[in-house]
């Protein structure tokens, strides 16, 4: 399965739905051009949703590492949402688990964004 | 003691990629063990799968990706080689390390020696071979019960 990605608005966060598999290819391509044009059209407060991210390889990671040093070097934040076991534990080996703002609810991570 | 082998030569393309990680997958699924040790071989595989297209053959398509499984009760061993220059494995920086811990690259050896039990990589100028063991310990231990 490929991965698929949308976007929505809320409270000035958008909020990234991704679902599928962020691997080396297609999968890192979708999210690093997704974060690049949000990040280009002003949109510097992204939640990334991985809720349905069934699958992550090391090209991914590297993608999300990415995506979170390319917001934060564009003045952004970028936080991670609803991780799915697989995910979490890839984050918790590389110790990527405290680099990134990691939330699990929705309505709280929209708050913790900087106004 | 039963033992099955499977062989594979492929090309240098991100389909060689998949091709390895359902390949493994189906091979620790036929060896017993469960989802999520299933899960750390084909990643494994992958990652080891990855390295060999891009950073040994870098895509070249005179090159291939020679890439072997053995099963036998104790084992699943993994074969992957490439025809590139050589890795250096020694060259490899920690991707714990906190200076690289944002770095974008530099963690597939790494899961592959998170996610398997013995890691054995042997480089030669005429390309790396990786050799990846996971024990079948449930096997290995319900074939020699007494009946």
């Amino acid at each position: 399965m490929t991965m698929k990605s949308s976007t929505r608005q809320v409270d000035g966060v958008t909020i990234v739905d991704l679902s599928g598999r962020i691997t080396l290819g297609e999968g890192s391509i979708v999210l690093r051009d997704t974060v690049r044009d949000l990040l280009s059209k002003g949109q510097k407060k992204i939640l990334l949703n991985l809720g349905d991210v069934n699958y992550i390889d090391s090209s991914g990671i590297g993608e999300l590492v990415s995506a979170f040093t390319t917001a934060k070097n564009q003045g952004g934040e970028l936080k991670l949402l609803n991780l799915t076991k697989k995910v979490h534990d890839l984050l918790q080996i590389t110790k990527l688990y405290t680099v990134f703002d990691v939330k699990d609810d929705e309505a709280s991570a929209i708050k913790a964004f900087g106004k | 003691m039963s033992s099955n082998r499977v062989s594979l030569t492929l090309d240098s393309t991100l389909e060689t990629v998949n091709n390895a990680e359902e390949t493994a997958g189906r091979m620790a699924a036929e060896a017993g063990f469960d989802d999520e040790e299933i899960m750390k071989i084909s990643m494994a595989v992958r990652e080891a799968a990855v390295n060999a297209v891009l950073h040994g053959n870098a895509y070249d398509p005179n090159k291939k990706v020679m890439l072997a499984f053995e099963r036998n009760d104790k084992d699943l061993v993994i074969v992957i080689r490439d025809q590139g220059k050589g890795l250096d494995a020694g060259k490899i920086p920690d991707p714990l390390a906190p200076e690289n811990l944002l770095k974008t690259s530099g963690r597939g050896i790494f899961l592959i020696r998170s996610f398997m039990d013995v890691v054995e990589i042997h480089p030669s100028q005429t390309g790396t071979e990786l050799k990846m063991i996971k024990h079948v310990r449930g096997n290995a231990d319900s074939k020699e019960a007494p009946q």
